[in-house]
């Protein structure tokens, strides 16, 4: 079956005087594994579910494949979601939720039971086809949820932050297993969350939401490593945004105003040798210093008053050990790892 | 593909879908709607034009203006209000020792005694009334006892009057006062009655400042309860009244059954029904006066 | 609760008092129990003699049986009618939510505060014009009218306590509304429902003031018999029905109590 695109053209939602949806507009390429990420109240979730058709958007439309489907019901839309609770239905056996879709899409039982099975081998649960619910663990929840939405084989397949009442480990671990599942049929995705590192491990592309809007669409490498606004860069993990009057060009010149460039803490070196030509440095105070295992955490205090963090890797700890609070210091970074941000996103 | 033209908004379309949702889940309510339109709405309203309409059926102030100045009308006002008012004071009297009680019980008892409660609460009023009618007679059990005890020579008159309506009236209502109540004191954190022990004060003390305001709602509701609920009794003051108790409901009752005066009695059912609204107002207006006097409580 | 204070004085006089009125409260289902087993025509306590004489006069008189079976078929057609309407109008609400919540919640409750000799005399004048009167469907409508009250109590509060995440998946995994609602919800509120049919069938076996006005010959339900027969004479049949009656409803009670524990 091959991979349905989605297109939302200007997709509009208000409730009252808060806007959820300000005009969003957005193609997802078919196949594509698309991560709505942001913040709570960021309009993400407001996204998915007018695409799930639980929503009903105030304008715009929404087109999957060649289909508008901007007022279809959700019943109609054929689509996969896996809702943030599984929304698993307590009165039936594990197997009897994943036949649901098939009984209402009148498959003939015994193939729907063949079909039903199959999805949870899939998710390496076919030995708790009749369990009860009650008797499952979060994990296994979350993949009797997952079977129960490909088991139709959906052309569109929704994720609302799926792993969030799952502990850290079985969360990573299930980021990889979503992943493969995706890899494996090939559904277009649309993933919803609000942790950034998920969103990074699994995504095609990630869209950065606030505020109703999509703030930047890329891929994660280019989403991390050039963000196009302080927000993306904040959202993205620990990025310092400086003022580029504080910053020094590695030969010593003063920067050229009055750009703002953020640097990521790990690119930054302590060590002037690990820079190529081109780069910047920053000359302040250590506020604080820990040792964390993989790496050494600096908390620089700039002349101007702003805290920067630095993360030197102990593996090359460029002296780190000596160092104490209340020492003057120099950090570096390479002109790679320097970004300038658009002036306009303040 | 279709072609997308972006400059189609599709606003108006997704608004009617909007209102049809709506409209489908108000057909859900249709059924209710309708019953209850039909079968109480409809029978207020017709009872409403039927004060007003003489016997063959022309317009006329005449059945108010007879109600209003027969001497019947207001004792038999009277005699309501007295049957509820007089409800109401003993199930307070009465229903906040037993709330109090089953509140400081352990759970697991406390439901035990709860079954206890409600068994006369499903239990039809007719039986309970038979009930009381077999335990008040002159020959009765409480004449028998009272008279076996010394408390009286000649047997009491506690059936076929005020005393015995007012009995079987509080008897069917407690439970009704009871449940609200216990449910507030249960609500009540244990913290602030821990609180005022500690700062010395008797239980007496306690029960009075902190644990009847705390659980002022439920009271209030199980008075509300009471109060609406006993101005329109009709089985009770009919069987244990024996013709003496003449409340507004049994009026309603003799002028339609005695008199065949359909215009009379529903004049009668109107003032009742301004009688019930008049009580609800009022234990709203005193609520709103009590929580805005004790505001800082809340 | 009160386990801050040692005041063991008034805490025995409080079950004292507690239990007194405890016994006021089922004092009057309980004496009727011996009554119906009394060989005499008269109410003696206790009875001098035994018999079960009371109850072949109840299930021997046709005017009783009659009644009996009138008034079982219309708890049973009251239940029936009244938990799919109110449960309809609970779900109405509960998608709705806002003020039109409210407005249908008070609207639909407003049966219960109206009294029942009104109720009753609006409807005879209705009835009477739809030529109803006396008919079973007339005092149908009436109980059904008077349990939507109470069934809607009932289910409200477990309708809206239902993860309705479930029936946006079901609606997800491609059910329409319907299929979703009696699919998803209503096997999961079952236990409300029976409770909800129980308590409809009791509000309308116990009706007695509607079924007063409304009802006639046929149609006479059990209490409108015992209430004209408490009114003429006390006859102590009403004493067997009575204890049948009260075996009924501790059963129902025990019953609901013993599902609601676990």
């Amino acid at each position: 079956m091959t991979p349905l695109p989605i297109t939302i053209e200007t997709l509009r939602k208000t409730y009252g005087e808060f806007t959820a949806l300000d005009d969003v507009s957005l193609r997802i390429l078919p196949g594509e594994f698309l991560t709505l990420l942001g913040p709570s109240g960021s309009g993400k979730t407001t996204l998915l579910m007018a695409l799930a058709g639980f929503t009903r958007p105030d304008s715009g439309r929404i087109v999957i494949g060649d289909r508008d489907v901007t007022r279809l019901a959700p019943n109609k839309r054929d689509i996969g979601i896996v809702f943030q609770n599984y929304a698993l239905f307590p009165h039936m056996s594990v197997r009897e939720n994943v036949e649901y879709p098939l009984k209402i899409r009148k498959v003939p039982r015994r193939e729907a039971r063949d079909r039903a099975m199959a999805a949870l081998e899939r998710v390496k649960l076919g030995a708790f086809a009749d369990r009860d619910i009650a008797a499952l663990s979060g994990g296994q929840r979350q993949r009797v949820a997952l079977a129960r939405a490909i088991v139709y084989e959906p052309r569109i397949m929704l994720m609302d932050e799926p792993l969030s009442a799952l502990d850290k480990n079985l969360r990573e671990h299930m980021q990889f297993e979503i992943r493969r599942l995706h890899d494996d049929l090939g559904i277009t995705t649309v993933y919803v969350t609000h942790d950034q590192r998920e969103a990074l491990t699994m995504s095609d592309r990630i869209a950065v939401m606030s505020a109703g809007r999509i703030q930047q669409i890329d891929a994660p490498q280019e989403i991390y490593h050039r963000p196009r606004s302080a927000f993306v860069a904040g959202f993205m993990g620990e990025a310092n945004i400086l003022a580029a009057t504080d910053c020094r060009a590695l030969d010593g010149r003063p920067m050229q105003g009055p750009h703002r460039v953020m640097v990521r803490a790990e690119n930054f070196h302590l060590d002037r040798s690990a820079c190529g030509p081109e780069g910047l440095s920053l000359g302040g105070r250590i506020a604080a210093i820990a040792f964390r295992g993989e790496n050494w955490l600096i908390h620089l205090a700039l002349a101007s008053g702003q805290e920067v963090m630095l993360s030197i890797p102990s593996r090359q700890s460029e002296g780190c050990e000596s160092l104490k609070p209340g020492q003057d210091i120099t950090a570096h970074a390479d002109a790679n790892h320097v970004h300038f941000l658009a002036e306009e996103a303040a | 593909m279709t072609r997308i033209d972006p400059a189609v908004s599709a606003t108006a379309d997704l608004r009617r879908d909007l209102r049809r949702e709506t409209a489908f889940f108000l057909s859900l309510s249709l059924p209710a709607l309708v019953l209850v339109g039909l079968c109480a709405m409809l029978p207020i309203l017709w009872i409403l034009r039927q004060s007003f309409l003489t016997l063959r059926g022309t317009y006329t102030l005449s059945n108010w203006e007879k109600l209003l100045s027969s001497d019947l009308t207001w004792r038999a006002i009277w005699s309501t209000v007295e049957l509820s008012a007089g409800t109401l004071v003993l199930c307070c009297i009465l229903g906040l020792p037993l709330a109090l009680a089953l509140a400081s019980a352990p759970q697991k008892l406390a439901n035990r005694l709860l079954v206890l409660l409600m068994l006369p609460l499903w239990t039809s009023i007719l039986v309970r009334t038979y009930g009381w009618l077999v335990l008040l007679r002159r020959d009765g059990l409480v004449n028998q006892g009272l008279q076996s005890i010394g408390l009286t020579d000649t047997p009491l008159a506690l059936v076929y009057n005020f005393t015995g309506t007012l009995i079987g009236m509080v008897h069917f209502m407690l439970p009704l006062f009871v449940l609200p109540t216990y449910a507030a004191l249960r609500d009540i954190d244990h913290n602030t009655i821990r609180a005022s022990a500690s700062m010395g004060a008797s239980l007496p003390r306690t029960l009075v400042s902190v644990v009847l305001p705390l659980a002022a709602g439920g009271i209030r509701s199980g008075s509300m309860i009471v109060f609406i609920y006993t101005l329109g009794f009709f089985i009770t003051p009919a069987i244990l009244g024996g013709g003496q108790v003449n409340p507004i409901a049994i009026r309603i009752e003799r002028t339609l059954s005695t008199f065949q005066n359909w215009g009379a009695a529903s004049a009668l059912g109107i003032l009742l029904l301004l009688l019930v609204a008049l009580a609800a107002a009022l234990l709203v207006g005193v609520r709103h006066l009590l929580s805005r006097r004790g505001g800082h409580h809340a | 609760m009160l386990e801050s204070f040692d005041n063991r004085g008034f805490k025995i006089a409080m079950w004292i008092i507690a239990a007194l009125i405890l016994g006021f409260l089922i004092l009057p289902t309980l004496i009727v129990v011996p009554l119906s087993f009394s060989g005499s025509d008269l109410l003696e306590f206790p009875p001098s003699t035994f018999s079960l004489r009371w109850y072949q006069s109840f299930f021997g008189s046709t005017s009783w049986m009659l009644a009996l079976k009138t008034s079982l078929l219309l708890g049973a057609l009251t239940a029936l009618l009244a938990v799919p309407v109110s449960l309809a109008a609970c779900i109405a609400m509960n998608r709705l939510g806002g003020i039109k919540s409210r407005v249908l919640y008070t609207y639909v409750l407003s049966p219960s505060v109206i009294p029942g000799i009104l109720l009753a005399i609006g409807l005879f004048f209705v009835l009477a014009k739809l030529k109803l009167i006396g008919t079973l469907s007339g005092v149908l409508v009436g109980h059904v009218v008077l349990a939507i009250p109470v069934t809607t109590i009932v289910l409200f509060p477990a309708v809206s306590r239902f993860d309705w995440g479930q029936v946006d998946a079901a609606r997800s995994l491609g059910a329409g509304w319907l299929r979703a609602i009696t699919g998803i919800l209503v096997p999961q509120l079952n236990f409300t429902l029976l409770t909800a049919a129980l308590m409809a069938f009791l509000t309308s076996l116990d009706e007695a003031v509607v079924s007063i006005f409304v009802a006639a010959g046929d149609s006479a339900t059990l209490p409108k018999l015992m209430f004209l027969s408490l009114r003429d004479q006390i006859d102590p049949t009403i004493a067997a029905i009575s204890t049948l009656w009260t075996v009924l409803v501790v059963a129902v009670v025990l019953l609901v109590n013993a599902r609601r524990a676990p």
